[in-house]
């Protein structure tokens, strides 16, 4: 039987020789997108900003009466309606913000949902509620601040790993990835306006532990070569790490895409954003391993002096003394 | 390296087994789950509220105001202690501030007196001091409160405001409700299959403290219009006052509370023919009622709920049976939920709703659906793909994949984890994880072929080399999923259970046992070609 081979033996393609052009280019998006989130902000779900968001499907339509509803839900005189098509076109969501004093007396919460759901049923019989979420600004404050802080310990804690597995440079080469693509993919919610949720919180998690794992591979590859071959040039070290491991990052990558592609054509509309966000983060994780975390070791002065066998304090107190001498 | 033990096969056969045979109850139809129930032990997988439809609805106290509480509670207990002391001890200017009770003891050669009195109120049933007594100038006495006496009080009130809940929420009936302290000072209330909590929220939310007061007849309409009461007497709001002030003055002592009922149930007033609520007390509080009535026969009482007078009617003539009946604005359903409300006793401290979310169960079986026809499409996807690149260890690679989705399903049942719809997806990504150790296996084992190595080494070498790399790349997915754990809350947390049980299993399935079978049919065939 012929196998199938999605990198032909013997790929050899220098791919660092775009390096500074990449990071440059990765430079701007970054700081687009910081612009972005600045600027245009985040579509923050109630998770976040709290507020109440109300799920609703016209079973009957096509698509959903957004502008009637928008009118209709504003003369309830709670202030104007966030309404959205999540989905099927004839599914929406309604945010609101929670009436004043809300926090006080929750009754008023209460009341407003009843008072929309109510308004809802009436007008469209045909109308299925498929969900109620209420958020105190109080529960939103902390499920906003323990998410950043789970994001921060999460880059946090792989990078002081990979810096006790290798060596600091590879740490700084890890996290400086790992924050290239989280600030890429918020750059993409900013731009899109896609509700930035809870859920996504945990797709930016996972992008991390995806993004690192093909940093680690490539890294681990890079140790091997450094270890084996002493005298060969940095870039050419990398270009054939790279390349050696090419066949696995395109086959990994490829079936780690397929299932996530499935989840955003025919997965759930309520985690749209999530498998979105992550298939986004598979592609942009797999090209910063190449050309943000590897490049970074080059800047860093990495080189074989790295990884002298290291068996006692003796020959690690050398290699620092190394380090300073040493001309790459 | 490829050498295993007959003993290790076994072990490593029979974790499969087990691991498969767990994940069995989780995939079959409920009702042919129940039937197995009957023989053999049946762990299942739950499913979460987003995927099963039902509400969420997480409660908080109001910490400040129990402690105000525990200080009223003091208060009383001071002032019955020096009305009880002999000889009685007069004291003057009490006053509730800052969280401390202070007052002054009019006789100074009393002072030493009234600590003493003090003594069994400051210190808790296991002997420590629950408050602390100070003296200034002579006979002015500081009450405040030590150490961790406002945390256990409030440690305290929570679990029985849980149980409170778990009774009301029992006497809806079938529901299944899950009810856990969530920190401090919260609680959170799950209840699978119920779409529309009003009912729900309309119980629990309410804290149907019950009390009886004297209505201050003597009090100045116009004073009490804006709020101000006479020494001695209280303003609460009456908003179906017949008066149409929706205020009403109250005389602060003397009146009795209603946490000691025996029975509480909705029925019809017997002139007006509107719900109402008739109350049984207990016999101490049935034989405090008949006194405070019997003392009071023509004045008026007010029947307060939750700090609110619902009904202010006169006493006709004492009532010594300990029946009464609460009449007021009543639905039937009001009606109903207050009675249920007062069975189950009231909630020793106001609990406001910080987080609602309910879920209809046709979304959540739409996520189902599609979200298991996305895993399944995208598994096969792989598989075809796995088989399609590297032959027979792709093979390898996908029956480990098949027992690797079994064993996650079969380990989450075991523990009885909560499967979510990120957990779906994280469930698919682990997927995805379990593949790339077998990629990175087979792309090593294909590099060391072409260097030109024999197969058995090659095989050994691949396996030997690319473990380094799956065991880093996992240890800090590893890493990620616990601090997504411990960071993270609701559906993250279920996300990061999935994480974690998939790292594991696949590590176990992709690595471990692959080799277990390359190992084996090596030694069988000796093979002297590989394509790979």
């Amino acid at each position: 039987m012929k196998l199938l081979k999605l990198v032909p033996d013997d790929t050899n393609i220098d791919f660092l020789k775009w390096r500074t052009w990449a990071f440059g280019i990765s430079l701007l998006l970054m700081v687009a997108s910081v612009g972005l989130v600045a600027t245009k902000g985040l579509n923050f779900g109630v998770d976040f900003i709290g507020g109440q968001m109300i799920r609703a499907t016209f079973t009957e339509s096509t698509s959903a009466p957004v502008t009637e509803l928008r009118e209709t839900v504003a003369k309830l005189g709670y202030g104007d309606p966030t309404i959205q098509r999540f989905g099927a076109e004839n599914q929406v969501s309604i945010r609101m913000k929670l009436p004043d004093g809300a926090d006080k007396n929750p009754e008023l919460a209460n009341t407003m949902a009843t008072k929309i759901t109510e308004t809802l049923k009436a007008g469209h019989p045909d109308v299925r509620i498929d969900g109620v979420d209420s958020v105190s600004g109080k529960v939103s404050e902390e499920l906003f601040s323990t998410g950043m802080r789970a994001l921060l310990a999460a880059m946090a804690g792989v990078s002081i790993y990979i810096w006790f597995r290798f060596e600091w440079q590879f740490g700084v080469g890890a996290i400086w990835s790992l924050l290239h693509d989280v600030t890429l993919t918020f750059g993409l919610f900013a731009l899109t306006g896609w509700e930035f949720d809870l859920n996504i919180i945990a797709a930016l998690l996972t992008i991390i532990g995806y993004s690192l794992n093909d940093t680690v591979v490539v890294y681990d590859r890079i140790r091997e070569n450094l270890m084996k071959f002493r005298k060969m040039e940095m870039a050419s070290l990398l270009n054939l790490s790279v390349n050696e491991t090419l066949s696995r990052t395109v086959m990994t990558s490829v079936s780690i895409s397929l299932p996530l592609i499935i989840l955003v054509l025919f997965g759930p509309d309520v985690i749209f954003g999530f498998s979105a966000a992550m298939a986004f983060g598979i592609v942009v994780g797999t090209y910063s391993s190449i050309y943000q975390a590897a490049p970074i070791l080059i800047w860093l002065k990495v080189g074989s002096h790295s990884f002298v066998p290291t068996d006692d304090a003796g020959s690690k107190a050398e290699r620092i003394d190394d380090n300073f001498g040493a001309k790459p | 390296m490829l050498d295993f033990p007959r003993w290790r096969v076994w072990m490593l056969n029979t974790l499969i087994i087990f691991g498969v045979l767990f994940a069995i109850p989780s995939l079959l139809p409920a009702q042919m789950r129940d039937q197995l129930a009957q023989f053999v032990p049946t762990p299942t997988i739950n499913l979460g509220l987003d995927l099963a439809g039902g509400s969420h609805i997480l409660l908080e106290a109001d910490t400040s105001q129990l402690a105000e509480t525990r200080l009223e509670a003091l208060e009383d207990g001071v002032r019955t202690a020096m009305r009880r002391a002999d000889p009685q001890i007069a004291i003057a200017d009490v006053s509730r501030a800052d969280g401390q009770l202070s007052f002054t003891v009019s006789d100074v050669s009393k002072v030493d007196a009234a600590r003493e009195a003090l003594i069994p109120l400051t210190s808790n049933a296991t002997g420590s001091r629950d408050w602390n007594i100070g003296v200034n100038d002579g006979n002015w006495l500081i009450v405040t409160p030590e150490g961790t006496g406002n945390e256990a009080a409030l440690d305290q009130a929570m679990d029985t405001a849980k149980d409170v809940i778990d009774r009301r929420i029992n006497a809806l009936g079938t529901l299944e409700p899950t009810i856990i302290r969530q920190g401090d000072n919260r609680i959170v209330v799950q209840v699978p299959g119920l779409d529309d909590p009003a009912a729900l929220k309309a119980l629990i939310g309410k804290t149907a403290k019950l009390e009886f007061k004297l209505v201050d007849e003597m009090a100045d309409p116009d004073q009490t219009a804006q709020g101000k009461a006479r020494v001695g007497s209280q303003v609460l709001p009456y908003p179906d006052n017949p008066s149409g002030l929706p205020y009403i003055a109250v005389r602060r002592l003397g009146g009795i509370s209603g946490d000691k009922l025996e029975k509480a149930d909705p029925t019809f007033d017997s002139q007006t023919n509107q719900p109402a609520v008739t109350i049984q007390f207990d016999s101490e509080g049935g034989q405090k009622f008949a006194r405070m009535t019997q003392q009071n026969v023509n004045k008026l009482f007010a029947i307060i709920l939750d700090g609110q007078v619902i009904s202010a009617p006169q006493i006709r003539e004492p009532i010594f049976g300990g029946v009464s009946q609460i009449s007021g604005s009543f639905t039937t359903e009001s009606a109903n939920a207050l009675s249920i409300s007062l069975r189950s006793g009231a909630l020793p401290v106001d609990l406001k709703i910080v987080e609602e979310r309910s879920v209809g169960p046709d979304l959540g079986a739409d996520s189902i659906r599609r979200g298991v026809l996305a895993a399944v499409i995208g598994t096969t996807a792989i598989l075809v793909l796995m088989f399609l690149v590297y032959g027979r260890f792709g093979m390898y690679a996908n029956f480990a994949l098949v027992i690797n989705i079994a064993m996650i399903l079969g380990v989450m049942a075991l523990v009885n984890a909560t499967l979510t719809l990120p957990g779906i997806a994280g469930f698919v990504l682990t997927i995805g994880a379990a593949v790339d150790a077998n990629v990175l296996i087979n792309e090593r084992i294909r590099e060391e072929l072409k260097r030109g190595r024999r197969i058995v080494q090659a095989i050994e070498v691949g396996y030997k080399e690319a473990s380094r790399a799956i065991f880093d790349a996992n240890s800090t997915n590893v890493i990620a999923a616990v601090l997504l754990f411990f960071f993270g809350s609701g559906p993250i947390r279920g996300f990061a259970v999935v994480l974690m049980i998939g790292i594991v299993t696949s590590v176990f399935t992709a690595v471990t046992i692959t080799r277990m079978w390359v190992s084996r049919w090596v030694k069988r065939t000796r093979p002297h070609e590989l394509t790979i």
